[in-house]
Protein backbone atom coordinates (compact mmCIF):
# COMPACT_ATOMS: atom_id res chain seq x y z
CA UNK A 1 0.00 0.00 0.00
CA UNK A 2 1.35 3.20 -0.67
CA UNK A 3 2.61 6.10 1.34
CA UNK A 4 -0.79 8.18 0.54
CA UNK A 5 -2.94 6.08 1.29
CA UNK A 6 -1.00 4.57 4.75
CA UNK A 7 -1.45 8.56 6.29
CA UNK A 8 -4.93 8.68 4.84
CA UNK A 9 -5.92 6.05 6.73
CA UNK A 10 -3.79 6.28 9.77
CA UNK A 11 -4.85 10.10 10.14
CA UNK A 12 -8.67 9.59 9.70
CA UNK A 13 -8.01 6.27 11.96
CA UNK A 14 -6.09 7.83 15.38
CA UNK A 15 -7.93 11.51 14.56
CA UNK A 16 -11.53 9.50 15.27
CA UNK A 17 -10.05 7.69 18.50
CA UNK A 18 -9.12 11.00 19.56
CA UNK A 19 -12.12 12.87 18.40
CA UNK A 20 -14.18 10.27 20.11
CA UNK A 21 -11.78 11.15 23.67
CA UNK A 22 -12.98 15.38 23.40
CA UNK A 23 -16.71 14.02 22.10
CA UNK A 24 -17.10 12.09 25.37
CA UNK A 25 -15.44 14.99 27.70
CA UNK A 26 -17.69 17.84 25.92
CA UNK A 27 -20.75 14.96 26.66
CA UNK A 28 -19.58 15.15 30.35
CA UNK A 29 -19.76 18.89 30.98
CA UNK A 30 -23.58 20.50 31.89
CA UNK A 31 -24.56 22.32 28.94
CA UNK A 32 -28.07 22.85 29.33
CA UNK A 33 -28.64 25.35 31.75
CA UNK A 34 -29.79 23.29 34.20
CA UNK A 35 -28.68 22.19 37.53
CA UNK A 36 -27.79 18.56 37.70
CA UNK A 37 -30.30 16.08 38.89
CA UNK A 38 -33.26 18.49 38.26
CA UNK A 39 -35.83 18.39 35.38
CA UNK A 40 -35.09 19.22 32.11
CA UNK A 41 -38.93 20.06 31.82
CA UNK A 42 -40.39 17.39 30.26
CA UNK A 43 -42.68 14.95 31.57
CA UNK A 44 -45.23 12.92 30.82
CA UNK A 45 -47.42 10.63 32.70
CA UNK A 46 -45.46 11.71 35.60
CA UNK A 47 -42.43 10.49 34.37
CA UNK A 48 -39.46 13.42 34.45
CA UNK A 49 -36.15 13.78 32.08
CA UNK A 50 -33.38 14.95 34.87
CA UNK A 51 -30.25 16.08 33.84
CA UNK A 52 -28.13 13.56 34.92
CA UNK A 53 -24.55 12.57 33.90
CA UNK A 54 -23.63 9.87 32.10
CA UNK A 55 -23.37 6.65 34.46
CA UNK A 56 -19.47 6.61 35.52
CA UNK A 57 -19.58 2.66 34.77
CA UNK A 58 -20.36 3.51 31.18
CA UNK A 59 -17.54 6.18 30.70
CA UNK A 60 -14.99 4.61 32.36
CA UNK A 61 -15.81 1.62 29.36
CA UNK A 62 -15.85 4.41 26.86
CA UNK A 63 -12.37 5.15 27.83
CA UNK A 64 -11.10 2.08 28.08
CA UNK A 65 -12.45 1.25 24.56
CA UNK A 66 -10.14 4.39 23.40
CA UNK A 67 -7.09 2.62 24.92
CA UNK A 68 -8.33 -0.87 23.25
CA UNK A 69 -8.11 1.23 20.26
CA UNK A 70 -4.76 2.50 20.46
CA UNK A 71 -3.38 -0.70 22.16
CA UNK A 72 -4.67 -3.14 19.29
CA UNK A 73 -3.62 -0.71 16.18
CA UNK A 74 0.04 -1.07 18.00
CA UNK A 75 0.35 -4.10 17.58
CA UNK A 76 -1.87 -5.32 14.65
CA UNK A 77 -1.86 -4.15 10.86
CA UNK A 78 -4.93 -1.65 11.03
CA UNK A 79 -2.87 1.15 10.07
CA UNK A 80 -2.21 1.04 6.26
CA UNK A 81 0.78 -0.70 5.73
CA UNK A 82 2.08 -0.92 8.92
CA UNK A 83 2.69 -4.15 10.25
CA UNK A 84 1.93 -4.20 13.90
CA UNK A 85 4.30 -4.91 16.79
CA UNK A 86 3.39 -8.51 16.65
CA UNK A 87 3.86 -9.14 13.13
CA UNK A 88 0.71 -10.71 12.90
CA UNK A 89 -1.03 -11.44 9.37
CA UNK A 90 -4.15 -13.52 8.83
CA UNK A 91 -2.92 -15.27 6.06
CA UNK A 92 -0.61 -14.70 2.92
CA UNK A 93 -2.84 -12.95 0.64
CA UNK A 94 -0.88 -11.00 -1.52
CA UNK A 95 -0.20 -14.56 -3.94
CA UNK A 96 -1.03 -14.85 -7.94
CA UNK A 97 0.00 -18.65 -7.58
CA UNK A 98 -0.21 -21.54 -5.91
CA UNK A 99 3.53 -21.76 -6.08
CA UNK A 100 3.48 -18.28 -4.59
CA UNK A 101 1.22 -19.13 -1.63
CA UNK A 102 3.75 -22.11 -0.79
CA UNK A 103 6.57 -19.57 -0.92
CA UNK A 104 4.68 -17.15 1.28
CA UNK A 105 4.48 -19.49 3.71
CA UNK A 106 8.08 -20.20 4.30
CA UNK A 107 9.33 -16.72 3.68
CA UNK A 108 6.79 -15.64 6.44
CA UNK A 109 8.21 -18.10 9.02
CA UNK A 110 11.86 -16.90 7.99
CA UNK A 111 10.97 -13.21 8.51
CA UNK A 112 9.44 -13.71 12.20
CA UNK A 113 5.77 -13.53 11.18
CA UNK A 114 2.75 -15.07 12.64
CA UNK A 115 0.92 -15.95 9.93
CA UNK A 116 -2.66 -17.30 11.75
CA UNK A 117 -3.52 -19.81 8.89
CA UNK A 118 -0.12 -21.19 8.79
CA UNK A 119 0.35 -21.29 12.19
CA UNK A 120 -3.21 -23.64 12.08
CA UNK A 121 -1.87 -25.67 9.44
CA UNK A 122 1.67 -26.22 11.81
CA UNK A 123 -0.41 -27.52 14.75
CA UNK A 124 -2.53 -29.90 12.32
CA UNK A 125 0.77 -31.08 10.77
CA UNK A 126 2.34 -32.09 14.27
CA UNK A 127 -1.01 -33.40 15.51
CA UNK A 128 -1.94 -35.76 12.15
CA UNK A 129 1.06 -35.66 10.42
CA UNK A 130 2.85 -38.84 12.35
CA UNK A 131 -0.11 -40.77 12.33
CA UNK A 132 -0.64 -40.38 8.57
CA UNK A 133 2.95 -41.31 7.87
CA UNK A 134 2.29 -44.52 9.79
CA UNK A 135 -0.29 -45.43 8.17
CA UNK A 136 1.30 -44.70 5.18
CA UNK A 137 4.16 -47.60 6.16
CA UNK A 138 1.17 -49.96 6.14
CA UNK A 139 0.19 -51.85 3.17
CA UNK A 140 -3.50 -51.08 2.08
CA UNK A 141 -4.61 -54.37 2.13
CA UNK A 142 -3.16 -54.88 5.87
CA UNK A 143 -4.88 -50.80 6.70
CA UNK A 144 -8.23 -52.22 6.09
CA UNK A 145 -7.97 -54.21 8.90
CA UNK A 146 -7.42 -51.54 11.43
CA UNK A 147 -10.70 -50.19 12.65
CA UNK A 148 -9.00 -46.97 13.94
CA UNK A 149 -7.94 -45.58 10.24
CA UNK A 150 -11.14 -46.68 8.53
CA UNK A 151 -12.26 -44.55 11.12
CA UNK A 152 -10.22 -41.98 9.73
CA UNK A 153 -10.70 -43.29 5.96
CA UNK A 154 -14.50 -42.93 6.39
CA UNK A 155 -14.39 -39.63 7.54
CA UNK A 156 -12.66 -38.75 4.39
CA UNK A 157 -14.73 -40.86 2.13
CA UNK A 158 -18.17 -39.16 3.69
CA UNK A 159 -16.81 -35.60 2.71
CA UNK A 160 -14.73 -36.01 -0.37
CA UNK A 161 -16.71 -39.52 -2.02
CA UNK A 162 -20.15 -39.54 -0.80
CA UNK A 163 -21.73 -37.21 -3.30
CA UNK A 164 -21.02 -39.86 -5.62
CA UNK A 165 -20.81 -42.80 -4.68
CA UNK A 166 -23.21 -42.45 -1.63
CA UNK A 167 -22.87 -42.16 2.24
CA UNK A 168 -23.20 -46.04 2.41
CA UNK A 169 -20.72 -46.28 -0.43
CA UNK A 170 -23.32 -48.72 -2.51
CA UNK A 171 -23.41 -45.87 -5.22
CA UNK A 172 -26.01 -44.62 -7.34
CA UNK A 173 -27.11 -45.51 -10.49
CA UNK A 174 -26.11 -43.50 -13.75
CA UNK A 175 -22.36 -44.30 -13.68
CA UNK A 176 -21.65 -44.21 -9.52
CA UNK A 177 -20.16 -47.29 -8.97
CA UNK A 178 -20.91 -49.44 -5.69
CA UNK A 179 -17.73 -49.88 -3.83
CA UNK A 180 -19.20 -52.14 -1.63
CA UNK A 181 -20.49 -55.45 -3.96
CA UNK A 182 -16.39 -56.81 -4.77
CA UNK A 183 -16.99 -56.08 -8.40
CA UNK A 184 -14.13 -53.96 -9.88
CA UNK A 185 -14.01 -52.00 -12.98
CA UNK A 186 -10.42 -51.40 -12.52
CA UNK A 187 -9.36 -53.49 -10.16
CA UNK A 188 -9.20 -54.76 -6.75
CA UNK A 189 -5.56 -54.68 -5.45
CA UNK A 190 -5.04 -51.87 -2.78
CA UNK A 191 -2.73 -50.40 -5.12
CA UNK A 192 -5.35 -50.29 -8.33
CA UNK A 193 -7.26 -48.25 -5.76
CA UNK A 194 -4.60 -46.42 -5.16
CA UNK A 195 -4.10 -45.68 -8.42
CA UNK A 196 -7.79 -45.20 -9.47
CA UNK A 197 -7.91 -42.25 -6.39
CA UNK A 198 -4.67 -40.77 -7.50
CA UNK A 199 -5.07 -40.29 -11.13
CA UNK A 200 -8.62 -40.67 -11.53
CA UNK A 201 -10.13 -42.90 -14.33
CA UNK A 202 -12.20 -41.95 -17.68
CA UNK A 203 -14.07 -44.26 -19.22
CA UNK A 204 -14.64 -44.56 -22.76
CA UNK A 205 -17.66 -46.84 -24.09
CA UNK A 206 -18.24 -45.51 -27.46
CA UNK A 207 -21.82 -44.92 -29.44
CA UNK A 208 -22.82 -47.63 -31.74
CA UNK A 209 -25.86 -46.15 -33.08
CA UNK A 210 -23.98 -44.96 -36.50
CA UNK A 211 -22.04 -48.38 -36.65
CA UNK A 212 -24.59 -50.83 -35.83
CA UNK A 213 -27.97 -49.05 -36.37
CA UNK A 214 -30.97 -49.15 -34.40
CA UNK A 215 -31.68 -53.27 -35.02
CA UNK A 216 -27.92 -54.06 -34.59
CA UNK A 217 -28.55 -52.48 -31.11
CA UNK A 218 -31.46 -54.00 -30.30
CA UNK A 219 -29.57 -57.51 -31.36
CA UNK A 220 -26.53 -57.15 -29.31
CA UNK A 221 -29.18 -55.73 -26.41
CA UNK A 222 -30.42 -59.53 -26.37
CA UNK A 223 -27.40 -60.87 -26.17
CA UNK A 224 -25.71 -58.97 -23.78
CA UNK A 225 -28.64 -59.48 -21.28
CA UNK A 226 -28.41 -63.50 -22.17
CA UNK A 227 -25.01 -63.38 -20.76
CA UNK A 228 -26.37 -62.09 -17.31
CA UNK A 229 -29.18 -65.35 -17.65
CA UNK A 230 -31.97 -63.15 -18.77
CA UNK A 231 -34.87 -64.11 -20.65
CA UNK A 232 -34.29 -62.65 -24.46
CA UNK A 233 -35.62 -63.12 -27.90
CA UNK A 234 -32.77 -66.25 -28.39
CA UNK A 235 -32.83 -65.37 -32.34
CA UNK A 236 -32.07 -62.07 -31.75
CA UNK A 237 -29.55 -62.59 -29.14
CA UNK A 238 -28.12 -64.83 -31.59
CA UNK A 239 -27.57 -62.19 -34.02
CA UNK A 240 -26.12 -60.03 -31.68
CA UNK A 241 -23.51 -62.44 -30.30
CA UNK A 242 -22.32 -62.69 -34.43
CA UNK A 243 -21.99 -58.73 -33.64
CA UNK A 244 -20.44 -58.91 -30.56
CA UNK A 245 -17.02 -59.34 -31.75
CA UNK A 246 -16.56 -55.45 -31.76
CA UNK A 247 -17.52 -55.36 -27.88
CA UNK A 248 -15.57 -58.28 -27.07
CA UNK A 249 -12.41 -56.00 -27.66
CA UNK A 250 -12.60 -54.21 -24.45
CA UNK A 251 -15.35 -56.61 -22.84
CA UNK A 252 -13.93 -59.64 -23.90
CA UNK A 253 -15.11 -62.85 -26.21
CA UNK A 254 -17.00 -64.20 -23.02
CA UNK A 255 -18.18 -60.72 -21.92
CA UNK A 256 -16.36 -60.99 -18.25
CA UNK A 257 -14.99 -57.75 -19.08
CA UNK A 258 -11.45 -55.72 -18.95
CA UNK A 259 -9.67 -54.29 -15.98
CA UNK A 260 -6.57 -52.61 -17.58
CA UNK A 261 -9.75 -50.90 -19.31
CA UNK A 262 -12.33 -50.67 -16.73
CA UNK A 263 -14.45 -52.54 -19.31
CA UNK A 264 -17.19 -53.80 -17.14
CA UNK A 265 -18.29 -57.47 -16.31
CA UNK A 266 -21.70 -57.71 -18.45
CA UNK A 267 -22.43 -61.12 -17.20
CA UNK A 268 -22.61 -60.67 -13.63
CA UNK A 269 -26.26 -58.96 -13.67
CA UNK A 270 -24.22 -55.90 -11.82
CA UNK A 271 -24.87 -52.85 -13.65
CA UNK A 272 -23.43 -49.13 -13.77
CA UNK A 273 -26.11 -47.59 -15.88
CA UNK A 274 -29.26 -49.74 -15.14
CA UNK A 275 -29.21 -53.41 -16.68
CA UNK A 276 -33.28 -52.85 -17.51
CA UNK A 277 -33.56 -53.25 -21.36
CA UNK A 278 -34.28 -49.58 -22.33
CA UNK A 279 -31.29 -48.42 -20.10
CA UNK A 280 -28.88 -51.02 -22.35
CA UNK A 281 -30.10 -49.88 -25.30
CA UNK A 282 -29.04 -46.29 -24.10
CA UNK A 283 -25.56 -47.18 -23.38
CA UNK A 284 -25.32 -48.98 -27.01
CA UNK A 285 -26.68 -46.49 -29.14
CA UNK A 286 -25.43 -43.22 -27.52
CA UNK A 287 -22.53 -44.56 -25.54
CA UNK A 288 -21.19 -44.11 -22.00
CA UNK A 289 -18.17 -41.54 -20.63
CA UNK A 290 -18.01 -42.11 -16.91
CA UNK A 291 -15.61 -39.99 -15.27
CA UNK A 292 -13.61 -40.50 -11.85
CA UNK A 293 -11.94 -37.16 -11.12
CA UNK A 294 -8.38 -37.35 -9.45
CA UNK A 295 -8.04 -36.74 -5.74
CA UNK A 296 -4.42 -36.27 -5.60
CA UNK A 297 -4.41 -32.16 -5.21
CA UNK A 298 -7.36 -32.42 -2.65
CA UNK A 299 -6.17 -35.32 -0.70
CA UNK A 300 -2.46 -35.86 -0.95
CA UNK A 301 -1.29 -39.17 -0.91
CA UNK A 302 -0.95 -39.83 2.81
CA UNK A 303 -4.90 -39.22 2.65
CA UNK A 304 -5.44 -41.40 -0.19
CA UNK A 305 -3.91 -44.63 0.88
CA UNK A 306 -5.95 -43.98 3.95
CA UNK A 307 -9.32 -43.94 1.93
CA UNK A 308 -8.15 -46.59 -0.81
CA UNK A 309 -8.08 -48.95 2.41
CA UNK A 310 -11.44 -47.81 3.74
CA UNK A 311 -12.90 -48.42 0.29
CA UNK A 312 -10.59 -51.93 0.53
CA UNK A 313 -12.38 -52.55 3.66
CA UNK A 314 -15.62 -52.02 2.51
CA UNK A 315 -15.36 -55.46 0.06
CA UNK A 316 -13.02 -57.46 2.27
CA UNK A 317 -14.34 -57.93 5.55
CA UNK B 1 -24.67 28.06 22.51
CA UNK B 2 -26.76 26.94 25.08
CA UNK B 3 -27.42 23.29 24.59
CA UNK B 4 -25.89 22.33 20.85
CA UNK B 5 -27.06 18.53 21.90
CA UNK B 6 -30.69 19.41 22.14
CA UNK B 7 -30.22 20.91 18.53
CA UNK B 8 -29.23 17.68 17.13
CA UNK B 9 -32.22 15.36 19.00
CA UNK B 10 -34.59 17.86 17.52
CA UNK B 11 -34.00 17.59 14.11
CA UNK B 12 -34.14 14.14 11.95
CA UNK B 13 -32.87 15.65 8.97
CA UNK B 14 -29.88 16.84 10.91
CA UNK B 15 -29.43 13.96 12.57
CA UNK B 16 -29.25 11.88 9.48
CA UNK B 17 -27.09 14.09 8.01
CA UNK B 18 -24.48 13.51 10.71
CA UNK B 19 -24.97 9.99 11.13
CA UNK B 20 -23.98 9.55 7.00
CA UNK B 21 -21.09 11.16 7.94
CA UNK B 22 -19.98 9.30 10.95
CA UNK B 23 -20.61 6.32 8.63
CA UNK B 24 -18.31 7.28 5.58
CA UNK B 25 -15.52 7.80 7.59
CA UNK B 26 -15.59 4.06 8.02
CA UNK B 27 -15.63 3.72 4.17
CA UNK B 28 -13.03 6.08 3.90
CA UNK B 29 -10.75 4.01 5.67
CA UNK B 30 -12.19 0.65 4.82
CA UNK B 31 -13.23 0.65 1.36
CA UNK B 32 -11.61 3.49 -0.65
CA UNK B 33 -8.31 2.77 -0.12
CA UNK B 34 -8.69 -0.92 -1.75
CA UNK B 35 -10.21 0.19 -4.90
CA UNK B 36 -6.75 1.83 -5.85
CA UNK B 37 -4.56 -1.33 -4.31
CA UNK B 38 -2.49 -3.38 -6.96
CA UNK B 39 -3.29 -6.43 -4.63
CA UNK B 40 -7.23 -6.19 -5.46
CA UNK B 41 -6.57 -4.86 -8.78
CA UNK B 42 -3.75 -7.51 -10.47
CA UNK B 43 -5.39 -11.06 -11.72
CA UNK B 44 -3.63 -14.18 -10.62
CA UNK B 45 -1.27 -15.86 -13.27
CA UNK B 46 -3.75 -18.22 -14.48
CA UNK B 47 -6.84 -16.58 -14.80
CA UNK B 48 -8.72 -16.22 -18.04
CA UNK B 49 -11.37 -14.53 -18.91
CA UNK B 50 -14.86 -17.03 -19.08
CA UNK B 51 -15.80 -18.20 -22.09
CA UNK B 52 -19.28 -17.10 -23.93
CA UNK B 53 -21.01 -20.55 -22.32
CA UNK B 54 -19.30 -19.79 -18.85
CA UNK B 55 -20.32 -16.19 -18.87
CA UNK B 56 -24.16 -17.44 -19.94
CA UNK B 57 -23.69 -20.14 -17.23
CA UNK B 58 -22.71 -17.58 -15.18
CA UNK B 59 -26.24 -15.08 -15.89
CA UNK B 60 -28.28 -18.64 -15.00
CA UNK B 61 -26.41 -19.14 -11.80
CA UNK B 62 -27.44 -15.48 -11.09
CA UNK B 63 -30.91 -15.92 -12.16
CA UNK B 64 -31.17 -18.95 -10.25
CA UNK B 65 -30.41 -17.32 -7.03
CA UNK B 66 -27.86 -20.35 -6.23
CA UNK B 67 -26.08 -17.75 -4.62
CA UNK B 68 -28.60 -17.13 -1.80
CA UNK B 69 -27.45 -20.88 -0.87
CA UNK B 70 -23.83 -21.31 -2.28
CA UNK B 71 -20.75 -19.00 -1.03
CA UNK B 72 -18.03 -18.77 -3.11
CA UNK B 73 -15.33 -17.66 -0.62
CA UNK B 74 -12.80 -20.01 0.92
CA UNK B 75 -11.54 -18.34 4.03
CA UNK B 76 -8.02 -19.23 5.44
CA UNK B 77 -9.38 -21.65 7.84
CA UNK B 78 -8.13 -25.40 8.03
CA UNK B 79 -11.21 -26.23 8.03
CA UNK B 80 -12.32 -25.09 5.01
CA UNK B 81 -9.20 -25.16 3.20
CA UNK B 82 -9.38 -29.00 4.14
CA UNK B 83 -12.68 -29.55 2.63
CA UNK B 84 -12.89 -26.77 -0.23
CA UNK B 85 -8.77 -26.33 -1.03
CA UNK B 86 -6.87 -23.16 -0.77
CA UNK B 87 -8.31 -20.29 0.59
CA UNK B 88 -9.56 -17.51 -1.98
CA UNK B 89 -7.61 -14.57 -3.10
CA UNK B 90 -8.13 -11.31 -4.45
CA UNK B 91 -6.79 -11.78 -7.55
CA UNK B 92 -9.37 -14.38 -8.43
CA UNK B 93 -11.61 -12.33 -8.52
CA UNK B 94 -10.76 -9.39 -10.27
CA UNK B 95 -12.77 -9.39 -13.26
CA UNK B 96 -16.05 -10.86 -11.78
CA UNK B 97 -18.65 -8.06 -11.98
CA UNK B 98 -20.81 -8.19 -9.94
CA UNK B 99 -18.78 -10.55 -7.32
CA UNK B 100 -20.51 -14.01 -6.00
CA UNK B 101 -18.66 -14.58 -2.73
CA UNK B 102 -22.19 -14.65 -1.25
CA UNK B 103 -22.65 -15.01 2.72
CA UNK B 104 -24.84 -18.03 3.19
CA UNK B 105 -23.80 -21.58 2.97
CA UNK B 106 -26.92 -23.92 3.00
CA UNK B 107 -24.74 -26.31 0.17
CA UNK B 108 -21.19 -26.17 0.17
CA UNK B 109 -19.06 -23.42 -0.78
CA UNK B 110 -18.71 -23.47 -4.82
CA UNK B 111 -15.57 -21.03 -4.76
CA UNK B 112 -13.34 -24.91 -6.19
CA UNK B 113 -16.12 -26.62 -7.38
CA UNK B 114 -14.53 -26.83 -10.69
CA UNK B 115 -12.81 -30.32 -11.54
CA UNK B 116 -14.34 -31.48 -8.32
CA UNK B 117 -16.95 -33.78 -9.88
CA UNK B 118 -17.68 -34.99 -13.49
CA UNK B 119 -20.04 -32.76 -15.79
CA UNK B 120 -22.49 -36.37 -16.10
CA UNK B 121 -22.49 -35.77 -11.94
CA UNK B 122 -23.42 -32.17 -12.35
CA UNK B 123 -25.89 -32.89 -14.98
CA UNK B 124 -28.02 -35.73 -12.48
CA UNK B 125 -27.25 -33.46 -9.63
CA UNK B 126 -28.89 -30.26 -10.86
CA UNK B 127 -32.26 -32.30 -12.57
CA UNK B 128 -32.46 -33.98 -8.44
CA UNK B 129 -29.66 -33.41 -6.33
CA UNK B 130 -31.45 -36.77 -4.59
CA UNK B 131 -30.46 -38.39 -7.57
CA UNK B 132 -26.73 -38.91 -6.07
CA UNK B 133 -27.33 -37.34 -2.75
CA UNK B 134 -30.21 -38.66 -1.10
CA UNK B 135 -29.27 -36.56 1.78
CA UNK B 136 -29.59 -33.76 -0.17
CA UNK B 137 -32.17 -30.67 0.65
CA UNK B 138 -31.25 -28.56 -3.03
CA UNK B 139 -33.88 -28.25 -5.21
CA UNK B 140 -33.92 -29.69 -8.28
CA UNK B 141 -33.60 -27.63 -11.61
CA UNK B 142 -35.13 -29.56 -14.65
CA UNK B 143 -35.31 -26.65 -16.86
CA UNK B 144 -32.30 -26.05 -17.76
CA UNK B 145 -31.70 -28.79 -19.55
CA UNK B 146 -35.02 -27.51 -21.53
CA UNK B 147 -34.34 -24.19 -22.35
CA UNK B 148 -31.81 -23.76 -24.90
CA UNK B 149 -29.48 -20.34 -25.54
CA UNK B 150 -30.55 -18.27 -28.55
CA UNK B 151 -26.65 -16.06 -27.62
CA UNK B 152 -28.37 -13.47 -29.04
CA UNK B 153 -27.52 -10.98 -26.01
CA UNK B 154 -23.73 -12.92 -25.25
CA UNK B 155 -21.75 -10.90 -27.54
CA UNK B 156 -23.11 -7.25 -25.89
CA UNK B 157 -22.39 -9.03 -22.50
CA UNK B 158 -19.12 -9.55 -23.34
CA UNK B 159 -18.32 -5.81 -24.54
CA UNK B 160 -20.15 -4.82 -21.20
CA UNK B 161 -17.30 -6.79 -19.29
CA UNK B 162 -14.86 -5.34 -21.31
CA UNK B 163 -15.38 -2.00 -20.38
CA UNK B 164 -15.08 -3.10 -16.82
CA UNK B 165 -11.26 -4.04 -17.84
CA UNK B 166 -11.90 -7.78 -18.79
CA UNK B 167 -9.65 -8.52 -21.62
CA UNK B 168 -11.93 -10.05 -24.33
CA UNK B 169 -10.33 -10.12 -28.04
CA UNK B 170 -12.75 -8.73 -30.98
CA UNK B 171 -12.86 -12.19 -31.56
CA UNK B 172 -14.53 -13.81 -28.93
CA UNK B 173 -17.00 -11.38 -29.02
CA UNK B 174 -17.93 -12.40 -32.49
CA UNK B 175 -17.66 -15.84 -31.85
CA UNK B 176 -19.60 -15.49 -28.81
CA UNK B 177 -23.59 -16.19 -30.52
CA UNK B 178 -21.65 -19.13 -32.13
CA UNK B 179 -20.56 -20.56 -29.48
CA UNK B 180 -23.73 -20.74 -27.35
CA UNK B 181 -26.56 -20.95 -29.85
CA UNK B 182 -28.18 -23.64 -29.57
CA UNK B 183 -26.37 -24.75 -26.02
CA UNK B 184 -29.14 -25.77 -23.07
CA UNK B 185 -29.09 -23.58 -20.17
CA UNK B 186 -27.90 -26.92 -18.70
CA UNK B 187 -24.55 -27.30 -20.42
CA UNK B 188 -23.66 -23.46 -20.01
CA UNK B 189 -24.11 -23.38 -16.11
CA UNK B 190 -21.93 -26.49 -15.69
CA UNK B 191 -18.96 -24.98 -18.35
CA UNK B 192 -19.45 -22.06 -15.50
CA UNK B 193 -18.78 -24.24 -12.17
CA UNK B 194 -16.75 -26.78 -13.87
CA UNK B 195 -15.07 -23.25 -14.09
CA UNK B 196 -14.61 -22.59 -10.88
CA UNK B 197 -11.73 -22.09 -9.00
CA UNK B 198 -9.15 -23.59 -11.67
CA UNK B 199 -7.28 -20.45 -12.37
CA UNK B 200 -5.50 -20.27 -9.22
CA UNK B 201 -2.25 -22.41 -9.88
Amino acid sequence: MSMFWTIWISVITLGLIIGCYFLLRWCLSNKTGVAEGESMGHEFDGIEELNNQLPRWWTIMFYMTIVWGFLYLALYPGLGSYEGILGWKSSNQNIQSLEESAQARIDAKEQGYIVEYDRELDFAAEKFDPIFEAYAQVPVEELAKDPEANKVGQRLFLQNCSQCHGSDARGQNGGFPNLTDNDWLYGSSGAKIVETLTLGRKAAMPAWLDAMGEDGIEEVVNYVLSLSGRDVDPQLAEAGKARFAVCAACHGMDGKGNQALGAPNLTDNIWLYGGSHRAVTETLTYGRNGVMPSFKKTLGDDKIHVVAAYVYSLSND
Amino acid sequence: MKNAHELIEKNVGLLTILILVAISFGAMVQITPLMFQQQTMEPVKGLRPYTALELEGRDIYIREGCVGCHSQMIRPFRAETERYGHYSVAGESVWEHPFLWGSKRTGPDLARVGGRYSDEWHRVHLLNPRNVVPESNMPGFPWLAENTLDGELTAKKMEVFRGFGVPYTDEDIAGAKAAVKGKTEMQALIAYLQSLGTHLK
